[in-house]
């Protein structure tokens, strides 16, 4: 008999530390917040979290890395006299439970000590609920072999096209079981189940390193299970990818100087992401996140002002799309999702808020955008799913019938936009050349650059509801420490007018 | 936060827990309680504690390996996760280029490594640093200014050990202040970093921030174009992070350095020289690697001529040359990774800079420097918190912000004045020893509205 198959005497020791069951970890919220009280808190919240998660990772034929592990821990953030105060344990015994209670309550002491004027918090209902995101196929439930059948069967496609350097691939994906309790009297519990995918391949000849990524980017995440991966179907487009990257190798240079511009949907995500979500956030924009991640030109006196783009333009904040990366039942303060227009008919309309930034632009409410990485986090407003709505310009191969000259641009390479959200310039992986209605040769090293504005105001098709993708960014670098975080972004194609292209070769 | 004691007990239980299933266990571990106290417009707006404390096990069997996390480091939570790894490698692949864990170091260089953990800094208290963040506010209302920033100070640690009987321990206290001065049309930033109390003025970092707010206010536009530039410390540290992973052995593998069959050839300028050294006195960070190896001392650019590239056990093996100590915890697709760079320095001052160049632009701060071509090493960016026209030997006036498309293999070689080296802390990368640097011909591609 091998180790292996013995009886597992070893998990029956006794631990030293917690038994996740759910009746504990509701007793320990329970205290939490019963400590934060007596320790003279005026508000407090606090989320017990378990994550579970799975990262796959293949470079070549070989695993490069195979990390799973389990994170749980316990946040408590609470108000004293007007100042915030966070703290968070892993170690989750009502003893120590008690003492992080008490040291957020002293944090919030100190920090009341340098305030101008109080913290205060808009109001929201008390909720009892429980919530989960949708999947159909539990991606734990999967067997390892399985899951590295598909990276490997991508990688001896890819590696089988002559021209190909290196072949990589990964596959994320995590659970995560979250409780919720305020002394407002707000008790949620949600499960999320998230999973993401991608593949890449490298060429390399003495003057370039090209790099073509399916389904885009970093890949693609969901609020999904094993089902997205079977979706997106990466050994089906493992070839194609291989050969436009050893193709990229010998295409002409992309052209620069101004031209027509559609980008395919998963840069046109990106693009929302950086040109309108992170201005979008109201702690940005009253200047709380200038010293790191920066400030934001859409301040509020713009607000039902500024035509931030054409009329065709509208971009919502929407927490509630079924299946998208940043959809949630609740934040982490306990707000409920919602839909808000960001962008109405062109015209800048509404902010991503917080229960203590809503007051100081006169909302009556939180649009329910605060969020944290993970319980060792505080929360703070993040971007949930900020999408662009469909238009009538058709399928991809309609708007570029109905373009005479031009450049299409997929997959993002690079993004960089100044801290008050105006200059961007994005790269992309690959582009075609539009003539006279018709995708044409393929560019190396496209790029583009411009102000958001302008840009958005020069948006004049954006492509209809077949070819729209909820694309997840898992990502999203903000705050001190830096905390990433789920974000989406819903986007069908657009055109964009004289828009300043290969600026990094100019 | 772990002592080495029980960081020691918890890697003997997992090695016992494992006994002889396995060919070989490492066992792995970091943890973290640095506070952070941050403000905006002139009030505290968060503060935050978390005491943090991971486990990784990594286990060979046979030809393969895997490695399984936690952060449950009870006595369960520890043979839980050994148990899980010992089940799952039987699962991974064979991995021909896999190597037997390392036995203890016995060429350690740790006896030059010096002490990085000061109590003064433990000492530091949630009160102090709101009280120095007063201070810094203070500094803001003196000016007629809004002060934001981060104030954070505490401690972090790291341990490996393995069933070869290594084990490794280190424990380094950690300040840090970052500070942005903000005027009604112009913004000023200062950060500093160490291990110790006394890198970290934050009265003088806000001095400084503020100076750079006032001094830059009423910025007019210039016309991009190609420039002279004076990058402080800042500036040219976060400008450069893009480069550092083409001196790995694993990017010279992976055929994606920009620097491929370029060894022992003249790649900079002859003023450049760039060393990894995690023992000079103005470095910081672990002496050992994601292995346990020590980190030697390498000197990757000499004079212009890149003279070596760093290593881990991986890359090191297949390249047929001895690791350095810079493996990244395996398996890992980047392999390794020059961590704790020394680009030496020259004497010259920001203020000599100046005073010799007829025009040119001063950037204190670069921001979100993105790679857009890997093989050219061209980046994008813009400058922030203070930039600044030359002209005629003095600093004349504040500019708007600039968006640059630059080749970092051509700033490399542009270089007119090395200055003076020293402890630098940015945003974009980890912080390293550099010096600001002159440079000629800067491609600045646009210009934004602030």
């Amino acid at each position: 008999m091998s180790r292996h198959d013995e009886p597992r005497a070893r998990d029956k020791q006794p631990l030293d530390g917690f038994t996740p069951s759910e009746g504990f970890m509701d007793s320990l919220v329970l205290h939490a917040l019963d400590a934060a009280q007596k320790a003279g808190a005026d508000y407090a919240d606090v989320r017990l979290i378990e994550e579970q998660y799975e990262y796959i990772q293949t470079k070549d034929l070989l695993v490069s890395g195979f990390n799973k592990g389990v994170s749980r821990g316990a946040g408590i953030r609470v108000l004293k006299e007007g100042g915030w105060g966070f703290c968070a344990t892993q170690k989750l015994t009502k003893l120590e439970i008690e003492k992080a209670a008490k040291r957020a309550v002293e944090l919030a002491a100190a920090s009341a000590s340098c305030m101008r004027s109080p913290i205060s918090l808009a109001d929201e209902p008390v909720y009892s609920a429980v919530w989960a995101s949708p999947h159909l196929i539990d991606p734990f439930s999967i067997s390892t072999e399985d899951k590295l059948d598909v990276l490997m069967s991508s990688a001896r496609t890819i590696l089988g096209v002559k021209g190909v350097t290196l072949a990589q691939g990964r596959l994320s994906f995590v659970r995560e079981k979250k409780t919720f309790a305020s002394t407002l009297g707000t008790k949620l519990q949600q499960t999320f189940v998230r999973s993401g995918c991608c593949i890449e391949a490298f060429a390399t000849n003495e003057m370039e390193r090209q790099r073509r990524s399916y389904p885009k980017h970093v890949g693609q995440f969901e609020l999904a299970g094993w089902e997205m991966v079977q979706g997106w179907d990466l050994p089906g487009n493992a070839q194609r990818i291989a050969e436009e990257a050893v193709a990229l190798l010998s295409a002409p240079q992309c052209p620069s100087g101004q031209s027509d511009l559609i980008l395919g949907s998963s840069q046109l995500g990106l693009q929302i992401h950086e040109s309108c979500g992170h201005p979008s956030e109201l702690d940005r924009a009253l200047g709380q996140e200038i010293n790191f991640a920066g400030a934001s030109f859409l301040t509020p006196d713009k607000l039902n002002d500024l035509k931030y783009g054409a009329p065709i333009v509208n971009l919502v904040a929407d927490a509630t799309a079924p299946g998208a990366l940043g959809s949630f039942g609740f934040d982490d303060e306990g707000v409920a999702a919602q839909k808000v227009y960001l962008v109405k008919d062109g015209t800048f309309k509404g902010y991503l808020s917080s229960r203590d930034t809503a007051h100081l632009i006169g909302l009556g409410r939180s649009g329910g955008s605060m969020r944290a990485q993970s319980w060792s986090h505080a929360p703070i407003i993040r971007m949930t799913n900020i999408s662009l709505v469909p238009g009538a310009a058709g399928t991809l191969d309609d708007l570029i019938s109905d373009t005479d000259n031009g450049i299409l641009m997929e997959t993002n390479q690079s993004w960089s936009i100044d801290q008050m959200r105006y200059n961007f310039q994005f790269s992309t992986e690959i582009a075609w050349e539009i003539k006279n209605g018709k995708r044409g040769r393929m560019f190396k090293n496209p790029s583009y650059s411009g102000v958001t504005t302008e840009f958005w105001n020069s948006c004049d098709a954006i492509c209809g509801a077949d070819d729209y993708v909820e694309w997840g960014e898992p990502n999203c670098g903000k705050g001190q420490p830096c905390q990433t975080m789920w974000t989406g972004h819903g986007a069908s194609p657009a055109r964009f007018r004289g828009v300043q292209v290969g600026t990094a070769y100019s | 936060m772990l002592t080495e004691e029980a960081c020691r007990k918890i890697v003997d239980l997992a090695t016992h827990h494992a006994g002889k299933a396995v060919d070989g266990i490492e066992v792995h571990l970091l943890g973290t309680d640095v506070e952070t106290s941050r403000f905006a417009n002139n009030e505290m707006t968060q503060h935050q504690a978390n005491t943090i404390d991971k486990l990784a096990v990594r286990v060979l069997s046979e030809g393969r390996q895997i490695r399984l996390e936690t952060d449950d480091l009870s006595t369960a939570g520890v043979c839980a996760v050994v148990d899980g790894a010992i089940n799952a490698v039987k699962l991974m692949e064979k991995d021909q280029c896999l190597l037997p864990l390392p036995p203890t170091d016995n060429e350690s260089e740790w006896h030059s490594y010096p002490d990085r953990y000061e109590q003064e800094v433990t000492r530091i208290t949630a009160a102090d640093r709101a009280a120095a963040i007063s201070n810094m506010i203070g500094v803001a209302a003196d000016n007629k200014l809004s002060a934001a920033g981060v104030y954070a100070s505490g401690t972090n640690f790291e341990a490996l050990g393995n069933s070869q009987g290594l084990f490794s321990y280190h424990r380094e206290t950690h300040v840090e202040c970052s500070v942005t001065m903000c005027g009604s049309d112009s913004t000023g930033w200062a950060k500093a970093q160490g291990p110790h109390e006394k890198q970290v003025n934050t009265l003088e970092l806000a001095k400084r921030a503020a100076f750079k707010a006032t001094s830059s206010a009423s910025p007019e536009g210039v016309i991009p174009g190609r420039y002279t530039v004076i990058l402080e410390h800042s500036a040219f540290l976060d400008l450069l992070a893009y480069l550092w992973w083409d001196f790995t052995g694993t990017s010279h593998l992976d055929k994606r350095s920009s620097l491929l069959d370029k060894l022992g050839e003249k790649v900079f300028g002859d003023n450049v020289t760039i060393e990894d050294d995690v023992y000079h006195q103005e470095q910081a960070g672990c002496p050992f690697d994601g292995e346990g190896l020590a980190r030697k001392k390498v000197t990757i650019v000499e004079n212009g001529i890149l003279r070596n590239l760093v290593y881990g056990r991986r890359s090191a093996s297949r390249m047929g040359v001895a690791p350095t100590g810079h493996g990244l915890p395996e398996p890992n697709a980047l392999g390794d990774n020059p961590m704790n760079l020394v680009i030496v320095g020259n004497g010259a001052t920001v203020a000599d800079m100046v005073k010799s160049t007829e025009k040119g632009i001063l950037l204190t701060r670069v921001w979100y420097v993105r790679q857009v071509d890997p093989a050219r090493k061209i980046v994008t960016g813009m400058t922030r918190d203070g930039t600044f026209l030359v002209e005629n030997g003095e600093i004349s006036r504040g500019i708007k912000n600039l968006r640059f498309n630059v080749s970092l293999l051509d700033i490399l070689k542009n270089v007119v004045t090395v200055g003076h080296a020293r402890r630098t802390a940015g945003e974009e990368g980890v912080p390293q020893v550099v010096p600001a640097m002159k440079i000629a011909d800067f491609n600045f591609t646009e210009v934004t509205r602030f």
